[in-house]
């Protein structure tokens, strides 16, 4: 049986790996040093590098993105942590204005490779402002790479790829998968950007997900072996570059689509995954496209209310057993 | 506290006159600019330095050619003082495919990456914390660099200075922040919003560092100060702020004729354009009028030959709207 180790850990061990690796790699953000992050994402990281490669910076969102962006564009490959992803609106020209357009508007010139990694989506009850998920908010910009994981391998190997890109990546870290479990990264271990995974083969519907509503499509698809029907799950991993030839496959097969999103239906990433599928593959189809996402509301608190607005188990059991009846 | 810089020392007298020259090749282009503008040849809009020739020439002389430069939507300047030809800047504001950016930047971005020149940037203020960026970096890999960033007064009222400011002296990067002031923002008195006279050296005290106010219309002065920022960052001393008073000739953009300014003002400050300052110290020095003559004569050729093969560049190229997103060239979002 291989070492099973947590995504939280993963996640100081896929920066330890790359800073072990590229004297260039270089860390910033709120309490991430001595402190290890709120979140202890970045445990061990000051001990090992120290204070040159770890830094602490104020609570000053705009300064570490642009800092981030300058040192990107002047031959270092750094990596900053924005502590919950609803904090990126508070530096949000960064990632809509700066970051993305600063190769295109001047001609190729200019360089940035950075990682912005972020505390993305609910259910550990952190309240409306702390809970978010705003993956599409990153999708919405052309110019921006952007991951997000849903095991440790994953996160170590994209994160391996995300700050080897010569590109800036938005890397969403699930809060609500910190503490979940998964075999380790064999050494050297890298995924590719781009590349979906079958994270389990079927026959009858395909459900593309996303981060933590991969583990919810595969508990959905283990209660449906009941009913009969057979689910393949597509783990997208990036929302850029989006793996649709991997979508359009499996529908090749199943003729069924379900997407589930952790974001809001409105301007969710599913819609545009439904839109190419029906520019590029109506005729694969043999019933209506699904989205289980996000509620059109804020996050609410208490969990009964968090349930009732988020992708839920339930929730695309359902949808999948109505289509798998087309 | 806000500290005056003091009268300028003597430079070599053919230092200041290449910096006339400089100066008058950037006037020249702004009011090339200005007329292509007119005639319908620069689409768009353009906010030209006319009138702040001193501050990009002054600061670039204190710089290395290593060094960094971030500056603002209202930059023509700072690019071409950092090497950016005339030619390229012109034939990028008209769209043509030999422009600095590939006409992919427009006026307010010109870039001059491979002389250190990072760019132009159009949200006020968002360019500051770069340079704190570029400062960190030359810490990193152990050069001497230092970065500076331009902005104007109007950027002194946004987050993003005062978040630059602090960070920049708390972990003591060798940036100089020159603020601009031409006393405007876009047709609004920087007086009127501001809580403090000088908009940004005033609040270099409350971080930490020097602020100094400079004539940005004396070019000796601008380069002094500068010099003295550049040296203190250099050795590891930490950022400075460095507020230069200026005036725009021209309104805030495109045709703007800037009613709102008094015209007494206007009157003054035209007076002490940054070219006659430097002109009359020429002649106190006792340069022979034919020197000058000479520079700006050379001036004037280099910005009409550029005006005109800029005009007969070839236009932007449509497909290469699908280049440059990507590191490899291309724009491919998904399979
Ligand atoms: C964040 C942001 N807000 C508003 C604007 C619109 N705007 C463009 S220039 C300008 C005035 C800026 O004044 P100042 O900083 O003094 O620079 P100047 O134009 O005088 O050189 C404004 C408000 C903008 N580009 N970015
Ligand atoms: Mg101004």
């Amino acid at each position: 049986m291989a070492d099973l180790t947590t995504y939280r850990d993963a996640v100081s061990d896929g920066l330890a790996r790359e800073l072990r690796r590229d004297p260039s790699v270089v860390l910033l953000g709120e309490d991430i040093g001595a402190a290890g992050g709120v979140f202890k994402t970045t445990v061990g990281l000051f001990e090992e590098f120290g204070a040159d490669r770890v830094w602490d910076t104020p609570i000053s969102e705009q300064a570490i993105m642009g800092a981030a962006m300058g040192a990107a564009m002047t031959g270092m490959r750094p990596v900053a942590e924005i502590m919950f992803s609803d904090f990126l609106a508070c530096c949000w020209d960064y990632l809509a204005n700066e970051i993305p357009k600063a190769r295109y508007m001047t001609g190729g010139q200019v360089s940035v490779p950075m990682v912005v990694r972020t505390a993305n989506g609910g259910g550990l009850g952190f309240g409306a402002q702390h809970s978010q998920s705003v993956e599409n908010w990153a999708f919405t910009v052309p110019g921006l790479k952007i991951v997000a994981p849903s095991t440790p391998a994953d996160v170590v190997g994209l994160m391996a790829s995300a700050i080897r890109s010569d590109d800036p990546v938005v890397f969403f870290e699930h809060k609500g998968l910190f503490a979940s479990k998964g075999e380790a990264a064999p050494p050297e271990h890298v995924v590719p950007l781009g590349e979906a995974r079958v994270a389990r083969p079927g026959d009858d519907v395909t459900v593309v997900a996303l981060a933590a509503t991969v583990p919810l499509a595969l508990a959905a698809a283990e209660q449906l072996v009941e009913d009969g029907i057979s689910v393949e799950v597509i783990d997208l991993r990036c929302l850029v570059p989006l793996d649709m030839a991997t979508v359009l496959g499996s529908l090749e097969r199943t003729s069924r689509l379900v997407v589930v999103e952790e974001n809001p239906y409105q301007g969710g990433w599913g819609a545009t995954v439904a839109s190419i599928v029906a520019d590029e593959g109506f005729e694969l189809l043999d019933a209506p496209v699904r989205r289980v996402a996000g509620e059109n509301v804020p996050l609410p608190f208490a969990d009964a209310l968090e349930e009732r607005v988020i992708p839920t188990t339930g929730k695309l059991v359902e949808a999948v057993r109505r289509l798998a009846s087309y | 506290m806000t500290q005056e810089a003091g009268s300028a020392t003597r430079v070599a007298t053919a230092t200041l006159l290449d910096w006339l020259e400089q100066m008058a090749v950037i006037r020249g282009t702004e009011k090339a600019a200005h007329d292509l503008f007119m005639r319908g040849l620069v689409k768009g809009t353009t906010h030209l330095a006319a009138g702040h020739e001193a501050i990009a020439v002054g600061a670039s002389a204190a710089l290395r050619p290593d060094d960094y430069v971030f500056a603002t939507y209202r930059g023509h300047h700072h690019a071409i003082a950092r090497g950016a030809s005339p030619e390229g800047c012109l034939a990028e504001l008209m769209q043509r495919s030999t422009g600095v950016c590939r006409a992919k930047g427009g006026s307010m971005h010109l870039t001059r990456a491979d002389h250190g020149m990072l760019g132009s940037y159009a949200i006020v203020g968002a360019h500051l914390p770069m340079a704190n960026g570029a400062a960190w970096s030359a810490r990193l890999r152990g050069t001497s660099q230092v970065a500076v960033a331009f902005f104007g007064d109007g950027a002194t009222n946004i987050g993003a200075f005062h978040e630059a400011l602090n960070l920049a002296a708390v972990w003591k990067l060798a940036v100089v922040f020159v603020c601009e002031n031409n006393r405007y923002m876009e047709y609004t008195p920087i007086a009127s919003v501001t809580s403090v006279p000088n908009p940004a050296a005033d609040r270099a005290a409350a971080n930490g560092m020097p602020g100094v106010l400079v004539d940005g219309n004396d070019v000796v002065a601008v380069h002094e100060a500068m010099a003295t920022a550049v040296d203190r960052a250099r050795a590891g001393d930490g950022p400075t702020v460095l507020e230069a008073l200026t005036y725009r000739h021209f309104g805030h953009s495109r045709t703007d004729p800037a009613t709102y300014r008094p015209a007494a003002e206007v009157e003054e400050w035209l007076a002490r354009d940054p070219l006659i300052l430097a002109r009359r110290r020429l002649a106190e020095w006792g340069v022979p009028q034919a020197d000058v003559d000479a520079v700006e004569a050379r001036a004037a050729d280099t910005v009409a030959a550029a005006s005109r093969a800029a005009q007969d560049a070839p236009p932007a190229d449509p497909e290469d709207a699908f280049t440059d997103v990507w590191a490899d060239g291309g724009w491919a979002w998904r399979t």
